[in-house]
């Protein structure tokens, strides 16, 4: 399984790799911009992505919903600060598939990630 | 920007602070800043913002609290790149953790991160601005708030 890791903070990019503790995830993929994400998306097509909502060039949710155009199956956590229902009911409706508010604890990381894969493997 | 508004930002620093980083930060009694002397420490991170509100939220902080932060990041080397990189990411998360109360009207930037005083140019103060002191062993940070309706 390859996931990719989308956060313009390098910081919280090394941090979700650390804490993975997801045995299933053999390839890690990270890009810093919705932009750069599409296009390594559009190479690796990863099976599970993390994704930031406000970063530069595209954002989180449109960057989600190009990715679901291309691969209907993928899953994605919007892992992100913004906290208000309507943004977190805009990415669900784009095709996102859970959120997690920052700041995280691995632990949560964690059981979102599974949450996520146990959606996929019932779905 | 009223009473329970301030308090929302408070929240979200001693959330972020107290959540993530260490329990003995301290969160201070916010109170308004002159805007002809803007508080600038080593590293600042600002967020635009736009929509129902305008103005800019700021954090700015000394290299060594921004060590103690990257290092309860997981990151054992603070290089001058993952400091600014953490200025800006705790300016977006406090700000971002802010719109569960102030509602996607509340738009926020991407950070812009500034080294050192140069950081005063940026900013683009309103009429007031109120600062929450964050306090964590002798050193000193500030989140403020300067927004208008």
């Amino acid at each position: 399984m390859k996931l990719l890791i989308v956060d313009d903070s390098k910081v919280i990019r090394n941090r979700i790799e650390r804490a993975l503790s997801f045995r299933k995830v053999k390839k890690v993929i990270t890009a810093a911009n919705g932009e750069e994400a599409l296009g390594l998306f559009r190479q690796e097509l990863p099976d599970l992505v993390t994704m930031d909502i406000t970063m530069p060039k595209l954002d989180g949710i449109d960057c989600t919903a190009a990715m679901v155009s291309l691969k209907p199956d993928v899953q994605i956590l919007i892992v992100s600060a913004i906290a208000d229902k309507a943004t977190a009911i805009e990415a669900l409706k784009r095709g996102a598939n859970g959120f997690l508010l920052k700041p995280f604890t691995d632990v949560q990381l964690n059981d979102a990630l599974a949450t996520l894969m146990r959606g996929r493997d019932h779905g | 920007m009223d009473e329970h508004d301030i308090q929302v930002l408070i929240d979200g620093t001693v959330g972020y602070f107290h959540g993530l980083v260490d329990r003995t930060t301290e969160i201070g009694a916010p109170y308004l800043m002159a805007r002809d002397q803007p508080v600038i420490s080593d590293y600042t991170g600002i967020i635009s913002i736009d929509g129902a509100r305008h103005g800019l939220i700021y954090f700015t902080a000394p290299s060594a609290m921004l060590r103690h932060v990257l290092l309860a990041n997981g990151e054992v080397q603070a290089s001058t790149e993952l400091m600014a990189d953490i200025v800006g990411e705790v300016a977006n998360t406090i700000s971002g953790n802010a719109r569960k109360h102030f509602g996607s009207e509340f738009q926020i930037s991407v950070p812009t991160v500034h080294r050192g005083a140069g950081a005063a140019q940026a900013l683009y103060l309103a009429e007031r601005s109120f600062l929450i002191p964050i306090s964590w062993r002798q050193y000193q940070a500030a989140l403020v708030v300067s927004l208008q309706d």
